[in-house]
């Protein structure tokens, strides 16, 4: 029989290698699958890991998608870390593009250059505002943050609805829900001619090493390591659990309110309806797919950018529903979480020398 | 239009002619169709009706012409993506099927000069950028015609989705279509907020018809206003599909969406060299908005529907036939003229006699 | 008051689904485990019980197919987060996606197909009893259902040895084990019956509440579940004022709409989310009965010391 047995140390070698693990697995399960459907597998595990990619546009493309999934995440993980569970960046990303946004559109015809840094002042704030109320509610009500996070993400999506469909429609457009498109000087430069690849994207590499360096060299940083991996230790040191919930959400929700802003300000150019496809609950799982870690975040970002660019293209060149690609994303998260396994765990055959509960 | 349609058949006529001379001059383009759908083509809805015309291209031209499609794609900044990558397999003709994929489609179309593309309900036409809609307000008024000879209670449900140019032009040309046969039909409004939540839209028309509407009338995706209407026993107006299966006691007519001829004309005309960017606004004349059997009411009532629906197609009956007034009392279309397209268009004003307030 | 009846009983629908999947919930939470993929496993039950229904003409048996199928669901999630130790939060999550993915698929040949809906309950004399004859007595068995579901769980949970060691495991797993309770095993079935009732609730989605198959046709109703719980904290009555609280204030906006009240209707749809939060905060305030409900070891991995 098999079981697992607990190493004494994270393996540092399955680190690395329990995602490739995860990958091959995928792709043979993915294989079967695709085969079942009446497709080559290999052509369809081609479409999916490598069309996306085999060009310099495809790759400036998947820079495009991962940037909010990887601020977002950096945002999320330091309060998963201190078990502060918001689950509501999707709000917080919506307050951003508004806040932010709104400032484009109230200054429509400037040239100036403080237009755009301006926006990711008010983009941050109504993220930080958005994710603010949560951290007030839980410190000063008790109130949990799963629950009031998630719910303003509805009263937030609802309030862009109401603005585009009504105040801040363009008025040269024909009445249809939109805003007033941004003007020059309130448009991300790109920084790569002739892709998508918007200042956001270099700020998303930023945010990785500020993360980083926040969590390996600073004071809170300690202080979010400890408050995840010992609760009561950090309660007996006297770190104060208010002050972490307040700092991961209003850090989180800035975060995620900077990724709105960059999308509405950037590939899209204007407020409307929809400017998210749910990238502020992605996110959540491209953080823990991350282990939590700035580094492994920025990778788990492109994975799953990976993942729906080449969902893309199995339509377009295979005639695989977009169902197909849902299914595919879900298995290979399935084996990417399971295999993290091995890197706390020795997978031993065999009945154990000492009586423990069957795995 | 006409005079596009006459360009399009003398195109037809001189390619005809040159091969006829043997010339072999226009040699007939494969046809390689993309759309871009924003919604799944399992919502049984909008999207769902655009897939049955993409099928319409395969059936019609065989192996002339090849199509895949992309569902579900967000408004947003993926939209971009999924065009360009069409246009970058070798897709010569590309139809975006959504309002939100106005911009990304003009962008990219700007950067592939010779492909072909096609946007539903928008307004930015290009060299290579066709914009294409349907006059689904001709059916809210034949519906409308039906609902003021069928109702009891004169009041009218009416389930929305957003408040854009597109639904409040719909309400107003169901309501003109009521009025002209019975002036004390009322109209209740709700806001679903949402294209596609069956509960929701259910619920919604549960509302409605506990505070009396005997008609439902829906502008969302899902059967289920029309199977509250059938649980609930009245009757109503099925969307985007013939619903009749949903509701076999209930349903008097679907305003169906039918793109089947004008996709295969579009890819026809991409065969034949002969597109050129168009802005086409089908009624019921073009076969566009199609009318679901007339079923569930008297004799007297489908004839008058019939005859409704033929004489919008002929022209005689222009649903915004002036004098008409807004909710302000102030005079929108004057007597003697019709509402120009570009009213229609931008609609975001309720007529005169509706007793509800548009969202702003 | 005849606008009374007619919309107790919208009410009712429209909460039935919540309470369903957010009672299972419960019981998963209270042992320990935290899973996000409610609307995952609602959609695979919502397909596989409209799939049953429809080739079989059995709704039994589609509601049967669709409690098999949101178990085999939720097992997925636990041998994942349980024997494997996985991440429940994003395993959840993944859930979901497979979810969706998963009934679009089996789904994609049953768009457009019609089915009767379940029957409502007759019983001649009681159910024609004026005002509240329907409401009591005209319902379909899903709705019962519900209403026994989280009186069973609330007596199970207060009243019952199980109940104990299920909220011991969920509040201190290490103790549980130390006196003898296979956490794992019993964690396993506490997931289970969540996704069970998951499945129920996408069952009564595609069979009673709109009697049909649309993708995503749950449109979100997972996610209020998941909140709901959290709202009730942790508690079966709470839960079932929780459920029709939402259900109620989701319908009334729709009322008072075509009513015709002036208000944006994006406003009216606010409603519902921000009175969960401001009756959340009223009854949050009170800390020390929130510690004494929340398991404290939600969503952390166990793994017994050898």
């Amino acid at each position: 029989m098999v079981r697992l047995e607990p190493r004494r140390q994270h393996s540092q070698a399955m680190v690395y290698l329990s995602p490739v693990l995860a990958i091959l697995m995928t792709l043979f399960v993915g294989g079967i699958i695709f085969s079942f459907m009446g497709k080559n597998p290999f052509d369809a595990l081609y479409t999916f890991f490598i069309l996306p990619i085999n060009n310099s546009y495809g790759i400036s493309e998947l820079f495009v998608k991962a940037t909010p999934l990887v601020i977002i995440a950096i945002g999320l993980s330091m309060g998963f870390r201190a078990n502060v569970w918001n689950i509501g960046a999707e709000g917080q990303l919506t307050m951003g593009a508004i806040f932010g946004g709104g400032l484009a559109l109230y200054f429509y015809d400037s040239e100036s250059m403080f237009l755009l840094p301006a926006m990711f002042v008010l983009g941050a704030i109504g993220g930080a505002f958005w994710g603010g109320i949560p951290a007030l509610l839980r410190t000063r009500f008790n109130a949990n943050e799963i629950l009031t996070s998630l719910m303003l993400t509805y009263v937030a999506t609802l309030f862009l609805s109401f603005l585009v469909h009504g105040p801040w429609r363009n008025p040269e457009g024909f009445n249809f829900p939109e805003s007033r498109p941004f003007p020059d000087a309130g448009l991300l430069p790109v920084i790569y001619d002739g892709t998508r690849v918007h200042l956001g994207t270099a700020f998303a590499v930023l945010v990785v090493i500020a993360g980083w360096i926040l969590l390996s060299k600073s004071v809170i940083g300690f202080q979010l390591r400890v408050v995840g991996k010992a609760p009561q230790a950090a309660r007996h040191v006297g770190f104060r659990q208010k002050r972490m919930v307040w700092f991961t959400l209003l850090l989180g929700g800035a975060l995620s309110g900077l990724a709105g802003l960059f999308e509405v300000a950037g590939p899209i150019g204007q407020l409307q309806p929809a400017i998210s496809p749910g990238y502020g609950f992605t996110a959540i799982i491209v953080a823990f797919l991350g282990r939590l870690h700035p580094l492994g975040i920025l990778f788990g970002g492109l994975i799953m950018a990976l993942t729906y660019l080449g969902g893309e293209l199995a339509q377009i060149t295979l005639g695989l529903p977009n169902a197909v690609t849902g299914l595919f994303q879900g298995i290979l998260l399935f084996f990417l979480l399971a295999c993290d396994v091995l890197t706390k765990y020795r997978v031993r055959f065999g009945t154990p020398a000492a009586k423990g509960e069957a795995a | 239009m006409n005079v596009n349609l006459v360009k399009r058949t003398l195109a037809a006529v001189v390619a005809t002619g040159a091969l006829a001379l043997g010339m072999g001059a226009a040699q007939a383009e494969e046809v390689k169709a993309g759309f871009v759908y924003v919604g799944p083509i399992g919502d049984h809805g909008w999207s769902y009706r655009h897939d049955i015309g993409r099928q319409a291209i395969e059936a019609a031209l065989g192996d002339n012409a090849t199509t895949s499609y992309v569902e579900s794609v967000p408004e947003g900044a993926d939209a971009e993506r999924v065009i360009r990558q069409l246009a970058q397999t070798g897709h010569n003709l590309i139809f975006t099927t959504s309002f939100g994929f106005m911009n990304p489609t003009v962008k990219v179309a700007k950067q592939f000069p010779n492909v072909k593309f096609e946007h539903a309900t928008g307004y930015k036409r290009d060299a290579n950028v066709s914009t294409y809609a349907a006059r689904f307000y001709e059916g809210r008024y034949v519906a409308g015609v039906i609902a003021g000879k069928m109702t009891k209670s004169n009041i009218v449900g009416y389930v929305g989705s957003f408040p854009i140019p597109e639904v409040v032009r719909g309400i107003n040309s169901f309501m003109l279509g009521a009025w002209s046969v019975n002036p004390d039909v009322k109209v209740k409004i709700v806001w679903a907020n949402t294209w596609y939540d069956p509960g929701k839209e259910g619920d919604a028309a549960k509302a409605l018809i506990d505070q009396g509407a005997d008609i439902m009338v829906q502008h969302t995706d899902s059967p289920a206003p029309l199977q509250v209407a059938e649980n609930r026993g009245i009757v109503g107006f099925g969307q985007a599909s013939d619903m009749i299966k949903f509701a076999p006691k209930a349903q008097l007519t679907a305003i169906v969406d039918h793109w089947d001829e004008y996709y295969v004309a579009r890819a026809k005309a991409v065969m034949d060299g002969t597109w050129e960017s168009t802005d086409t606004w089908g009624g019921i004349d073009s076969g566009m908005v199609d009318m679901a059997p007339y079923t569930n009411m008297p004799d007297d009532v489908k004839a008058l529907a019939e005859e409704t629906e033929a004489k919008i197609a002929s022209g005689e009956i222009h649903p915004f036939a002036g004098p008409i007034y807004d909710q302000a009392g102030e005079l929108r279309i004057k007597e003697g003229e019709d509402a120009t397209d570009e009213m229609l268009l931008g609609m975001d004003w309720y007529i005169k006699g509706i007793d509800a307030e548009l969202p702003k | 008051m005849d606008w009374l009846i007619p919309l107790i009983l919208t009410v009712i629908t429209a909460s039935t689904p919540l309470l369903l999947a957010s009672t299972g919930e419960l019981i998963t939470e209270k042992s320990g485990v935290l899973n996000l993929g409610v609307e995952g496993m609602m959609l695979v039950g919502a397909i596989s019980g409209f799939a049953v229904t429809a080739t079989s003409g059995s709704a039994i048996l589609g509601i049967l197919a669709a409690i098999i199928a949101g178990m085999l669901m939720s097992l997925i999630f636990a041998f994942l987060t349980l024997t494997l130790m996985a991440n429940q939060v994003a395993t959840g999550l993944a859930l979901t996606i497979f979810g969706v993915g998963f009934s679009a698929l089996v789904g994609s040949g049953f768009v457009g197909f019609a089915i009767e809906p379940l029957p409502g309950l007759h019983i001649p004399l009681l159910t024609d009893i004026p005002l509240v004859g329907e409401i009591l007595f005209g319902q379909d068995f899903l709705v019962y259902l519900s209403i026994v579901m989280v009186i069973a769980v609330g007596f199970f949970l207060s009243r019952t040895r199980g109940g104990l060691i299920l909220k011991a495991v969920g509040d201190s797993h290490h103790s549980a084990h130390a006196i003898g309770y296979s956490v794992i095993k019993i964690r396993y079935m506490a997931t289970m019956f969540g996704g069970a009732m998951a499945g129920l609730a996408g069952a009564y989605l595609s069979l009673s509440y709109t009697p049909m198959w649309a993708e995503n046709m749950t449109a979100g109703r997972g996610w209020i579940a998941l909140a709901l719980v959290v709202f009730a904290t942790w508690r079966p009555g709470r839960l079932l004022a929780g459920a029709y609280m939402f259900g109620l204030i989701s319908v009334l906006q729709l009322h008072a709409q075509s009513a015709g009240v002036h208000v944006p209707s994006q406003f009216m749809s606010m409603l519902p989310y921000l009175a969960t939060v401001i009756v959340l905060v009223i009854i949050s305030s009170d800390r020390a009965k929130i510690r004494l409900n929340a398991p404290a070891c939600i969503g952390q991995a166990f793994r017994p010391a050898q």
